[in-house]
């Protein structure tokens, strides 16, 4: 039972990390009918931005020019670090996917494939090959629960991640702009005609993706502090599966999907094994597309998608 | 003239789907476009609602502007030209209300837009009931009468509409007719187009009849329902 509870906690922090990146894919997905396969070298992006913004801070408060609690220093590093990568999207959507549009669909997929290469390569070239070290910003304590090992760590981790959700989930069924999101999802040619400038809600569902993943990317730089160019490529490989088994556009089914996936992962791996976990656990997630090809929540929209 | 389509020529790839045809509609008037499938009427209006491209010897001016100068959100959102798409083309994921909310993205005038939503529900009581319903879930009837309360929210000056009778029972097609008349009658001006030729003149005081991509005939609606080659051709007499 307690190997059980361990492995609970673990799953739920891997969750975590699935589920935030997923959700950037699902709402580009939903809202733009296009795979974003750039979305995971955002994740890379944005927990490089998180270690400029928090060595930044903490390199202030050790000349002593603004001395920071570390709390603070955390919470400023997670919200600038969101803020600044939400423009890498927006730039990407701007750049990358707004001239092809109406392009052959399989033209933006290799959109996003040459792009996230660009934005690996690039971080190369300007970074060079040395692996940078993620700042420790809250300093780490376990506790003990019944034989139950939680590090204060692990609660943040899964605990902003859900916060943020909650609070994507609100804007998206709230606020004009999340309505005209579940509307472009549905069927995205008529939005016009409501006087919905379809281009800001582009750039803002990017934003949003982009912001997520800059969260994810911090988080687990708070878990696994080494960052490297290439982090991106497999979490955002199987962020992405987590994204369509959680059904087109569905925000809940990409969370889901997401801690779904971590469970799947740490319980072969601790159950069954640790070296065939991948090869294991995505077996079972293709057996399961196989039942449920449109994935958990696919959400309705248009079966006509023209004029 | 409020509203002024001067060679308006539209293409799909090779194919013509429009030959450059002109008209105009006055302030306050119910103009029509009577055609068969594929003549070309819903092109129309899309070309007047820039959700497609028109073809560069194109003039459209509405209210003395350039209305090429706006993108298809601006035409609505400030030019107040709102239309009804063939098909209706509702949100089905979203609600009634949030459907009639959604149509005022841009606006700013918060106070006229919950009077405006008022206004629908007593156009349509119907839909007050089904307010907080899927739009997927409402019969066509009342799809018809949200695609129509929707164009009311989202711009009034000028409303564009694509066939709405078209799958609607004789009786309400009639009622939907009667709260378009009572919108024309409050100050804005309708651009129809239809299959359905008899109920289209009767509701229009003009019409202009299009053939393969270009105007053949146009005229008052009197007269073009007693005109012989519209009779055989569209009428059915």
């Amino acid at each position: 039972m307690t190997s059980f509870l361990q492995n609970l906690v673990n799953a739920m922090q891997w969750g975590s990390f699935y589920a935030l990146i997923a959700l950037g894919y699902s709402m580009v997905y939903g809202v733009l009918m296009l795979f974003n396969f750039a979305h995971g070298d955002i994740f890379m992006v944005g927990a490089y931005i998180g270690f400029f913004v928090s060595s930044g801070l903490i390199a202030l408060s050790a000349l002593g020019s603004l001395v920071l609690p570390s709390w603070l220093i955390l919470s400023i590093t997670i919200l600038l670090a969101m803020f600044l990568t939400s423009f890498v999207g927006m730039l990407l959507e701007r750049v990358g996917y707004r001239p092809l549009r109406s392009a052959p669909r399989a033209s933006a997929a290799i959109t996003g494939l040459m792009i996230g290469i660009i934005l690996e390569t690039g971080n190369l070239a300007l970074l060079g090959a040395q692996r940078y070290k993620f700042p420790a910003l809250i300093e780490s304590t376990t506790y003990n629960l019944g034989g139950v090992f939680i590090t204060n760590k692990k609660i943040l981790i899964v605990f902003v991640s859900l916060l943020l959700m909650f609070a994507l989930h609100q804007f998206v069924q709230r606020t004009k702009w999340g309505m005209a999101m579940r509307a472009m999802a549905y069927d995205y040619i008529v939005v016009p005609l409501m006087g919905v400038p379809i281009n800001t809600i582009a750039l803002l569902t990017f934003a949003l993706g982009s912001a997520l993943a800059a969260a994810a990317g911090i988080l687990f730089g708070i878990a696994y502090p080494v960052l490297d160019p290439y982090m991106g490529i497999l979490y955002g490989w199987k962020a992405f599966v987590a994204a369509i088994l959680g059904g087109r556009g569905s925000i809940i089914g990409a969370a889901l999907a997401g801690f779904l996936l971590g469970f799947i992962e740490i319980f072969v791996a601790a159950f069954i094994s640790s070296t065939l976990r991948d090869l294991i656990a995505y077996s079972i997630i293709l057996l399961i597309l196989t039942f449920r090809p449109h994935g958990f929540f696919g959400e309705a929209y248009s079966a006509r998608l023209r004029l | 003239m409020l509203l002024s389509v001067n060679n308006l020529r539209v293409s799909y790839g090779n194919i013509k789907a429009l030959h450059g045809i002109n008209f105009h509609i006055d302030e306050g008037e119910i103009v029509c476009i009577i055609g068969a499938n594929g003549a070309g009427k819903s092109t129309t209006l899309r070309a007047i609602s820039r959700l497609i491209p028109v073809e560069k010897e194109t003039a459209i001016t509405y209210m003395g502007k350039d209305l090429l100068d706006y993108s298809a959100d601006k035409v609505v959102s400030e030019l107040g030209i709102s239309h009804v798409p063939e098909g209706r083309r509702l949100f089905g994921n979203l609600t009634v209300m949030e459907n009639l909310k959604l149509a005022t993205f841009s606006r700013k005038d918060k106070q006229k837009i919950s009077q405006d939503v008022d206004r629908v529900f007593a156009i349509f009581p119907r839909l007050k009931e089904r307010m907080s319903q899927k739009a997927g879930t409402l019969s066509g009837g009342e799809q018809q009468m949200l695609a129509v309360g929707r164009a009311f929210m989202s711009g009034r000056e000028v409303m564009l509409l694509d066939e709405p009778s078209m799958g609607l029972a004789p009786l309400l097609m009639r009622d939907v007719f009667i709260a378009l008349k009572e919108i024309n009658q409050e100050g804005t001006t309708i651009l129809l187009v239809e299959q359905n030729a008899r109920m289209a003149l009767q509701f229009a005081q003009r019409g202009y009849v299009l053939e393969t991509g270009s105007i053949v005939l146009e005229g008052v609606s009197k007269d073009l329902l007693e005109d012989p080659k519209v009779k055989r051709a569209y009428l059915g007499a």
